[in-house]
């Protein structure tokens, strides 16, 4: 502590070499994964020059369009009912005072990010496997309706949090002003509310679009989406077709999750 | 007449109808496509399994009995179920060893985060997330890529020349380890970075003027307030890793199952969806076991910190 000027209480030695090498090293796989998707060569780890033919091999290859198609689709269909529902949760249970049934709703509404994953692709399979023979209906309906409910609490937290921010006098002048219930809503609180909305929205979408293993349960034959594809090709001889197909999937995700933050920094 | 308490309690009561039904759509969606269809897996649990999978309407306690007892088919005697029993000490044994690798790893960075500049804390911050946001199937496929036989980390050291043969990581508990490590790391950074960033720095500054040293201040001062983060972050890496289907299929390959592996099997070739769905009902319990005293423990020291 001789150097008493440039002591630095906040230091602790090591832990910013460490903390480097963590990001490096969260970095390096995602890294080379991108990096083989532009190997010429059909090895994914020994480079034999630049190339977009696996870009090209998978873009013509018709089960990738068709999986990444239906998983766009169902991505689309799932956060947009999400995003309506939990949009509708996060009014019902802010700036309110406590009422009976309160905690037990938010309990409610986060629990699908609590129970684990397999429990409930499991739960899915019994249940809609039973719904399926009852009624005959084998569409996409059954995977849009599972990952809306486990879409829900991400839309639902960016929603509360915004709506929590959101100052109620505004309503209230509203009100003042001869405004009726419905134009004080469409006009003060879900003016206020849009970019909670639309960060629910996009996350909603993104946890759609990754999810695996509640798909592979719930699809029927001929349901795969990109990922439940990707998760069967895998145990084959792997191309860097996987990699361009993995390249353009984190660039899409990447992008939203940009988007996001753009938009969530805007609320400062 | 109805006094101006009875209107005002007729309209609150009025209020909280339509609270009610305002949050009913989110309601029902997970109530009937996450979690009510809990209740019969619970149910199924207890039935008899049929010969091409499902089950027989009777009830049955066996496939709570196999979950840690196996019977003999020659003599009909109980003994544990040595099989599953190493499944679950394996599940567990690489839950708790990801969840510390994780808390290693990532007490660090997320002190090394909490402490730059407000302007590019947004930043680390921003590279913590974009993992976590990308698809976690993809991760371990890089993963996979880095570390197969033919991998970029042999191929480099046989170039290199410190191995002739390239090591057999992929398939091994290892593999399942780091891919986990790997996958859920940001979730251990996240929660302890917010309790980091509320640290009030004049506490450090106050034991430096007390001649602590670097490690007491960590041990006595920085350590003990990021409690609630430490906690937070274990059971967020703990619960998923518990409950992993996808990284220890891929990484690990047929031999080396976890529990969510071992469920998969019972509804696939085992043809056993009683034995699937008691075996379901216990990764349920420990993970609710896992959360309680995660409650519990975040309310107790949440008290301490404001006391």
């Amino acid at each position: 502590m001789a150097d008493k000027g440039s002591f630095d209480v906040r230091h602790q030695s090591g832990f910013p070499i460490v903390a480097l090498i963590c990001f490096f090293l969260l970095y390096l796989p995602i890294g080379a994964l991108v990096v083989y998707a532009f190997n010429a060569g059909a090895s994914v780890a020994i480079w034999e020059g630049f190339s977009l033919r696996w870009f090209t091999i998978a873009w013509n290859n018709e089960q990738v369009l068709e999986a990444a198609w239906r998983s766009l689709r169902i991505a689309t269909s799932a956060a947009f009912i999400a995003t309506a529902a939990a949009t509708m949760a996060a009014l019902a249970t802010t700036r309110t005072r406590p009422y009976r049934g309160l905690n037990a709703k938010y309990a409610f509404l986060n629990m699908p990010l609590m129970v684990p994953e397999i429990v409930v692709s499991v739960a899915l399979l019994i249940f809609f496997s039973r719904i399926k023979l009852a009624t005959g209906y084998t569409g996409l309906g059954y995977l849009v309706a599972a990952h809306a409910a486990f879409c829900i609490p991400f839309a639902y937290l960016p929603i509360r949090a915004r709506l929590e921010m959101t100052d109620l006098s505004l309503e209230t002048a509203a009100a003042d002003l001869y405004a009726t219930k419905w134009q004080a809503f469409r006009w003060i609180t879900l003016a206020l509310l849009w970019p909670g909305i639309l960060a629910g929205l996009m996350l909603a979408f993104v946890i759609s679009l990754d999810d695996v293993v509640i798909t592979e349960f719930v699809k029927s034959a001929g349901q795969d989406t990109l990922p439940t594809y990707m998760l069967g090709q895998l145990r084959r001889n792997v191309t860097p077709e996987m990699n361009a197909i993995s390249t353009v999937f984190l660039l899409i995700s990447v992008g939203i999750v940009t988007l996001f933050f753009i938009v969530s920094r805007k609320r400062n | 007449m109805a006094t101006a308490a009875d209107i005002a309690r007729q309209a609150e009561t009025r209020e909280i109808r339509g609270r009610w039904l305002l949050s009913a759509p989110a309601l029902v969606i997970i109530a009937l496509a996450s979690i009510g269809p809990l209740a019969i897996v619970l149910v199924y649990s207890f039935l008899a399994p049929g010969s091409y999978g499902d089950v027989i309407w009777e009830f049955s306690p066996d496939a709570w009995l196999s979950v840690f007892l196996k019977r003999d088919i020659f003599d009909n005697t109980l003994s544990f179920a040595d099989a599953h029993l190493s499944i679950f000490w394996r599940s567990l044994r690489l839950s708790f060893l990801t969840t510390l690798i994780a808390l290693l790893l990532g007490f660090p960075t997320a002190y090394f985060i909490a402490t730059r500049s407000a302007r590019t804390r947004e930043i680390w911050l921003f590279l913590i997330t974009i993992p976590f946001w990308t698809n976690l199937l993809i991760r371990t496929f890089a993963i996979q890529e880095l570390i197969r036989n033919e991998g970029i980390v042999n191929n480099l050291l046989i170039k290199i020349g410190v191995i002739g043969e390239p090591i057999q990581m992929m398939f091994t508990d290892f593999a399942i380890l780091l891919g986990m490590a790997y996958v859920y790391f940001p979730l251990m950074v996240l929660p302890l970075y917010a309790s980091m960033e509320k640290i009030d720095f004049r506490l450090v500054e106050a034991g430096y003027d007390l001649y602590a040293t670097r490690w007491h201040v960590l041990r006595h001062v920085i350590v003990p307030l990021t409690r609630p983060g430490i906690i937070a972050g274990s059971i967020l890496v703990f619960i998923p890793t518990l409950g992993a289907y996808v990284t220890p299929r891929v990484l690990g390959g047929g031999r080396n199952l976890m529990l969510g592996n071992l469920i998969e099997l019972q509804f696939g070739q085992g043809r056993n969806w009683p034995l699937g769905a008691a075996l379901s009902m216990t990764m349920l319990a420990i993970v609710l076991l896992a959360l309680m005293v995660y409650v519990r423990v975040a309310t107790r020291s949440g008290g301490q910190n404001h006391g």
